[in-house]
């Protein structure tokens, strides 16, 4: 079953079209490559998908519906959130505060209930706090519970903001560069963190990464994108096969003379 | 000094705290900065004295009416600025401030640029301070809670509020609203602490002074708009005898906090019990680890 479906859409800034004519089918509860060169349009994807931009034309279906009309907060209600590519964690928060944030979604209390602090309110509340504490379970950042973000080690403020995104119970999570500036050891601990969160919350995951291990290694699915156009489309070995990706990656073959 | 004039300055930092504390919720916890607060205090102060004046209203109901007006009128700019980024919002309260200003310059039916006499004086220290705790309360249930939270991300990181489905133009919406609503039975209070209105009083130099309170306060406190309020007006009283140097002092005082505290007095932390008992075993730990030095680390 197709969750999410971009039907040629192109995003133009001026003259300049970041994103030309592409097509994207991503299956439900598969994990989804994005690569490319740096500028080929990858995190505009993103941003289209997301509901930060809006297309210049096209359309983008998610579950039968078309959300390119919708608010970045409508996208998230409907059940589709991100990570960055440059972190963007609420930085004086502590971690806990920031997945609790993340968790309003789950509460339906009114500001009235709030400052009247009725059952209602402190019946949600407690229901937030215990999800934040899961989640922070699972994430393993439960011994880092009350430090500040920003102070955080790096490859943990990325785990922190795949947290916060979990937190709003996502169908699908699009996570941009996860792995930029780990390590190999880090790479292939985030690769099985992908993998467990995908089974344990049935998500569908759409990846943009320069690990080539990591795509490889993961995806069902892998788009190739270059100068906004899509390139190719297929398994990791169909990819890596394919000559004009290649050329993308690499450059033209010389020609012997 | 006699008790009538201490307690005359106790009404106005408790008139200006609650103020303060609105305008600590946009600014502090929300992000976005103002500077037509006096404006808000100034509809909700005319709108209070014409209802008990005109229309005979019990004083506490003139004050929500008056609140309830405020935050309309914020309502309205909100839905036409909201949208504005940070500066370009700063600028558009500026001018709502100023437009306020000299409206009621030319209303005549509020007695015009000449001033507006014989408000009944029915501010006391006595309702100043329970409204005064009812309003912390408030703000402080409002703060520790889904909502409270959501302001902060907003003022955190507005594009990751958004992904995490906060409508930032919603929240900033009701915090704008709430905020002018304490503005305005401030005002309201201020009339009828004062007796006199005039239009005069609620020139920028007093969103700007409300504005230095919440900063000097620490941005994202309660407890320290509180502190910044009270201190900040009860100090030019206090330097009276220093008669022309008065407001030189203040100045510096400011700017010594500035320098020395850029994130406030309180730097965003609240005066609760859990924090001055942490705040106490800290000084007694460090304590310790100096009494212990050279000490094995058994």
């Amino acid at each position: 079953m197709i969750i999410l479906e971009m039907r040629n859409v192109t995003k133009q800034f001026g003259g300049l079209t970041a994103v030309g004519n592409v097509d994207i089918q991503v299956e439900k509860d598969s994990i989804f490559g994005l690569i490319g060169p740096n500028g080929a349009g990858k995190t505009t994807i993103f941003n289209l998908i997301t509901g930060i931009y809006k297309v210049t034309e096209g359309e983008i279906i998610f579950q039968d519906h078309p959300i390119d009309q919708l608010q970045p907060y409508q996208i998230a209600d409907i059940g589709i959130t991100r990570t960055f590519q440059n972190i963007r964690l609420f930085k004086k928060l502590t971690a806990y505060e920031n997945i609790l944030t993340a968790c309003h979604y789950n509460a339906s209390y009114s500001i009235l209930d709030a400052v009247v602090r009725t059952p209602k309110y402190k019946k949600e509340e407690k229901k937030l706090g215990d999800q934040a504490d899961k989640l922070m379970e699972i994430m393993e950042l439960k011994d880092r519970k009350d430090i500040i973000a920003s102070n955080l080690p790096y490859g943990l403020q990325r785990r922190l903001e795949i947290a916060r995104a979990l937190a709003l119970n996502p169908k699908m999570l699009l996570l941009d560069e996860p792995a930029a500036g780990m390590n190999p050891d880090e790479t292939i601990k985030l690769m099985e963190l992908i993998r467990q969160i995908r089974e344990q919350f049935n998500l569908t995951v759409v990846v943009i990464e320069h690990h080539m291990d990591l795509i490889m290694g993961l995806c069902d699915k892998i788009a190739v994108l270059n100068f906004g156009r899509k390139l190719a489309e297929g398994t990791a070995q169909e990819i890596q096969a394919n000559p004009k990706v290649i050329e993308a990656y690499l450059g033209e073959e010389e020609v012997n003379c | 000094m006699d008790w009538f004039y201490i307690q005359g300055i106790l009404i106005l930092s408790g008139i200006y705290l609650l103020a303060v504390l609105g305008l600590s919720l946009l600014t502090g916890f929300t992000g976005l900065f103002s500077f037509g607060h006096a404006g808000f205090m100034a509809v909700g102060a005319y709108i209070t004295a014409m209802m008990t004046v005109n229309f005979k209203m019990p004083f506490i109901l003139a004050l929500l009416v008056g609140g309830v007006a405020a935050a309309l009128i914020s309502l309205l700019i909100g839905r036409l600025t909201l949208n504005l980024k940070g500066d370009y919002f700063c600028i558009a309260t500026l001018g709502l401030g100023e437009a306020i200003r000299l409206i009621l310059d030319n209303v005549q039916y509020f007695g015009g640029a000449r001033g507006w006499p014989g408000i009944p004086l029915k501010t006391t220290l006595g309702n100043v301070i329970v409204i005064n705790i009812i309003a912390i309360i408030v703000m402080a249930n409002l703060i520790r809670s889904r909502h409270g939270r959501n302001f902060i991300a907003i003022r955190e990181e507005e594009m990751a509020s958004q992904i995490i489905g906060i409508n930032v133009f919603r929240y900033r919406m009701i915090s704008l609203a709430v905020s002018a609503m304490y503005a305005g039975v401030a005002g309201g209070m201020l009339a009828h602490y004062l007796g006199f209105l005039q239009p005069k009083m609620f020139q920028m130099a007093k969103s700007t002074e409300l504005t230095i309170m919440v900063i000097f306060g620490g941005l994202g406190s309660i407890s320290g708009s509180a502190l910044g309020a009270i201190v900040l007006t009860a100090l030019p009283e206090l330097l009276r005898s220093f008669a022309k140097w008065r407001l030189v002092v203040y100045g510096l005082a400011v700017i010594f906090i500035m320098i020395t505290r850029p994130q406030g007095l309180m730097g965003g932390y609240e005066l609760t019990f859990k924090n001055i008992k942490n705040f106490f075993s800290r000084i007694g730990l460090k304590a310790n680890e100096k009494t212990s030095i050279g000490g094995d680390q058994s």
